[in-house]
């Protein structure tokens, strides 16, 4: 048992603990509020205690009783993925795609990122590698177009997922924005119940932009779920907690390198001890 | 607009010392208190910002501050002038040889924003009336090879590449090139990286004394949080970078990334990137910047 006392100088160590793992002032100050009143309450003098507390406080707001995805009933099953631009969303399609290929499902990539240079060559060779089909049209295509033809063919050749990639957009575009919002009415003009997800691909590193991040895209395209990429490095990446607090947006899946079996599904208590670590 | 979001809680927080005539130590603690929370929820460095609000207050509780006419003007002064300072004083030039060729490489995180900032400052300089050419050291990331290829196509820069060499072979073949093609500017593009991983930093470490570069330029994306100092940090300590880029400076982001790599690293910030397009890439200047965001 440590000696270490629980007092002001304690609380704000806390603090400075989820400062530095971009949880946020505003989540900072609430979750440390919310330790010190119990700590008084519970009459708590073991800091190890306090900080279990603290993990348990996180993890209470991260928990979901959400399946990790969402696969639909009738095939395909619509997978869209949006994010700000080098977030990771072209390479964790390529890694959701091998799990579900290991599942023995038929999946279809869509190229749905027209504009930058070589987005179409970076995920063609995704899908060789993989082993699936990709649609694609040619660089400055309709995103909308050829999210058309991947749901013909995704419906023609009975695939029963369908992942989408799009153009790395900065939320505050708004005309960028409302482009992803007519994909997204592309996709649920050919199929009512679709898209079954909408993933936000957020970079760990990112700081409070995050949440306006969030914000926005779920604005425009209805996000049901994170994929926290790039915890292989230093940043904790708490600003999920503070995106899933005020926005009610679930973690789904974490990616932890640049290989093809770097995704995996989120785990908040993993996430909650991690942000204690150094 | 970058910024926005520090600027309006600064500004907010200037307005009520100004309105005062007379301000008391007291005064000034509180306007601290708030400034320290503003750059937090910016994501300026936690650290920076101690020292930052230190360096601040002790200069503003000073008699020639308080017992001024206007002493919540002068408060805002000393702001702004730590401001700058913290962002590196004045604008910085990149370091040109004054025998070609002049060489630069671009590292960093993966998805900063390398090789779109190496082929827009091919561009800037090609304007310049230089012959820059641009190196495929990503032999890594699927099409980095090609995506390189393409924008310098858009750009009008030639590209050199060796498939997937080794990368070090391929910056040492490349300034080779340069000297017989009368290329006078070497922009080398390498894989993004993470910077504790020891091997792919190695590998930086080899190239760079393979090529000697001018310009070791961190590239970093606006939008990062409070890891932006351990990754300029552990990029400093293994390379002595000379300069940083910022890119992504087009978003909302509070920018607090800008406010905190300068400080760590002493290495200035040169450019920042405002866009996607080619001609998105700017010269950083640093009390243009603290003007912004104190809404001077
Ligand atoms: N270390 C690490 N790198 C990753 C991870 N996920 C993606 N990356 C890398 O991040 C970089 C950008 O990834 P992309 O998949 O191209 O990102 P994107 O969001 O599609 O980028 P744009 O299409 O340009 O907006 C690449 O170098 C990837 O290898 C991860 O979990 N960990
Ligand atoms: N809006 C905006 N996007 C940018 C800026 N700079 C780069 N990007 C975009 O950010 C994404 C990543 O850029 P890249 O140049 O591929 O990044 P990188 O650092 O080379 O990535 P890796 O090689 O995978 O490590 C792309 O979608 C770029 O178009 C900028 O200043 N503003
Ligand atoms: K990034
Ligand atoms: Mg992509
Ligand atoms: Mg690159």
């Amino acid at each position: 048992k440590s000696t270490r006392k629980i007092d002001e100088d304690f609380f704000e160590e806390l603090e400075d603990i989820l400062i530095q793992a971009d949880v946020g002032m505003n989540t900072s100050i609430e979750l440390v509020d919310k330790i010190r009143t119990a700590v008084k309450k519970q009459k708590i003098n073991d800091p190890a205690e306090v900080t279990d507390l603290i993990k348990e406080a996180i993890r209470e707001i991260l928990d979901t009783e959400e399946v990790p995805l969402n696969i639909a009933d009738e095939k395909p099953t619509v997978i869209l993925v949006v994010g700000v631009n080098g977030a990771g969303k072209t390479t964790s399609i390529a890694k959701l795609a091998n799990r579900f290929k290991k599942q023995d499902k038929r999946v279809i990539l869509a190229a749905g990122d027209t504009f930058r240079a070589a987005a179409i060559d970076q995920l063609q060779i995704w899908a060789d590698r993989v082993g699936v089909e990709l649609v694609k049209h040619q660089e400055g295509a309709d995103p909308g177009a050829v999210v058309f033809d991947a749901i013909s063919a995704a419906k023609a050749r009975k695939a029963d997922i369908l992942i989408i990639d799009t153009a790395g957009r900065l939320q505050n575009k708004a005309n960028l924005m409302k482009e992803i919002s007519k994909v997204r009415k592309v996709i649920e003009k050919e199929i009512p119940a679709a898209p079954h997800e909408v993933l936000l691909v957020l970079d760990a590193t990112t700081g409070q932009n995050a949440i306006s991040q969030a914000k926005i895209f779920k604005e425009a395209t209805g996000v049901s779920g994170i994929i926290l990429t790039k915890l292989d490095g230093t940043a904790k990446g708490g600003i999920v907690i503070a995106v899933a607090r005020e926005l009610s947006i679930p973690v789904k899946m974490v990616g932890i390198g640049e290989g093809i079996e770097d995704l995996r599904e989120f785990s908040p208590s993993v996430f909650a001890q991690a942000i204690f670590e150094s | 607009m970058a910024f926005e979001g520090l600027s309006d809680r600064l500004q907010e927080v200037f307005k009520k010392l100004r309105g005062k005539g007379k301000i008391s130590e007291e005064d000034v603690k509180l306007a601290m208190r708030e400034v320290r929370l503003a750059l937090l929820e910016a994501d300026v460095n936690y650290k920076v910002t101690k020292s930052f609000v230190a360096a601040v207050s002790e200069r503003a509780v000073g008699q020639e501050v308080l017992q001024s006419v206007t002493p919540g003007q002068q408060v805002v002064k000393i702001v702004y002038d730590e401001m700058t300072q913290l962002m590196g004083g004045s604008e910085t030039k990149l370091t040109m040889s004054s025998k070609p060729p002049t060489v630069f490489m671009t590292v960093g995180l993966q998805g900063a924003g390398k090789t779109t900032t190496a082929a827009k400052l091919s561009r800037n300089l090609l304007k310049q009336g230089r012959r820059p050419l641009l190196v495929a050291a990503d032999v890594y990331r699927p099409a980095a090879i090609k995506q390189l290829q393409v924008l310098g196509e858009q750009v009008g820069v030639p590209v050199f590449s060796m498939g997937q060499s080794n990368p070090v072979d391929i910056a040492r073949a490349s300034l080779e090139y340069a000297r017989s093609n009368n290329r006078d500017i070497v922009i080398i593009d390498t894989a993004g990286r993470l910077h504790v991983n020891e091997e792919l930093m190695a590998e930086l470490l080899q190239i760079q004394k393979t090529v000697n570069p001018h310009e070791t330029l961190l590239v970093v994306d606006a939008m990062t949080g409070q890891d932006a100092v351990n990754v300029a940090e552990a990029f400093n300590d293994q390379l002595s970078i000379t300069g940083v880029i910022l890119t992504k400076l087009d978003g909302d982001t509070r920018g607090g990334a800008a406010l905190s790599v300068k400080a760590v690293t002493g290495c200035p910030i040169k450019l920042v990137g405002m866009g996607e397009k080619m001609d998105a890439l700017e010269t950083f200047y640093p009390e243009r910047m603290a003007s912004r965001i104190l809404g001077m």
